[in-house]
């Protein structure tokens, strides 16, 4: 058969609910779809950002409710509220380390190979779960 | 840069994306510098971390001069961002509009409160 009219593998995009179980993610795969939940946690997730900012620094009285919030003296329970903050700190750290990443792939050509891309995927994926996991215990006031 | 609309828009070539992709990275470097002069803050603040030793950290000129900067540089990093996700994602271009115009409200509606509590110091 000819070369122009032998039939081709077709790839077409995945379908998020048939394909999205059995689909596979290298490493830098995982680190460059959660920089975006990461990034859109963090930015759906502002208001409350900028209120922890606000009653943390504006006054003595603020800072009281800031810390009791924590406690459970909002209109949220503690332990969720710190779930959440939870939450915000990995998106943080993983969008902060994985950035970093980007910003050396952009400066370096001699960081823009498989390699490299794979090791520091996996550093990466190492350091952002494993300070959550340190400052998340401190949260929880485990230490 | 070329124009890139109207009558004299250039509909060959590229870069259109570049000035965002550059901004994105410039930002993103001021928040980084930012996130070790608040870290080195923190950690060489004596003593247990209490109202007083946080809101002092806040308390320089130039600390407020630049978080004011980062507050900027953070909206527009997330705009750029964020939009990328949207023009990844979203196809109707009437949905797409609908949250531009979302994500541009909510970042500013941020952005004023933040530089309010900032500047009120």
């Amino acid at each position: 058969m000819p070369e122009l009219t032998r039939k081709r593998p077709e790839f077409r995009n995945i379908n998020a609910f048939k394909d999205l179980t059995t689909y596979r993610l290298p490493a830098a795969g995982w680190v460059s779809i959660l920089h975006r939940v990461s990034g859109l946690l963090m930015f759906l997730l502002l208001p409350l950002i900028v209120w922890l900012f606000d009653t943390s620094v504006s006054s003595e009285i603020s800072f009281e409710r800031f810390t009791s919030a924590f406690a459970g003296g909002g209109w949220l329970p503690g332990w969720l509220l710190k779930l959440v903050v939870l939450a915000l700190i990995w998106a943080y750290l993983h969008h902060f380390i994985a950035g970093l990443r980007h910003l050396w792939m952009d400066v370096s050509h001699d960081a823009v190979s498989k390699q490299f891309g794979k090791t520091s995927a996996v550093v990466t994926l190492v350091l952002s779960i494993g300070l959550t996991v340190v400052l998340g215990a401190k949260l929880f006031g485990l230490y | 840069m070329s124009v890139n609309y109207g009558s004299k828009r250039v509909v060959t070539g590229a870069h259109y994306g570049a000035r965002d992709w550059l901004a994105q990275r410039i930002t993103a470097a001021l928040m980084a510098l930012f996130t070790l002069v608040l870290l080195v803050k923190v950690l060489f603040t004596s003593g247990p971390l209490g109202y007083d030793s946080w809101a002092a950290i806040f308390a320089a000129q130039w600390m407020k001069a630049l978080t004011f900067a980062v507050f900027i540089a953070l909206a527009y990093h997330a705009w750029v961002g964020v939009r990328d996700i949207w023009m990844d994602y979203v196809k109707p271009a009437g949905l797409r509009l609908v949250l531009h115009v979302f994500t541009l409200v909510w970042l500013l509606a941020c952005l004023g409160w933040a530089v309010q509590v900032l500047w009120r110091l």
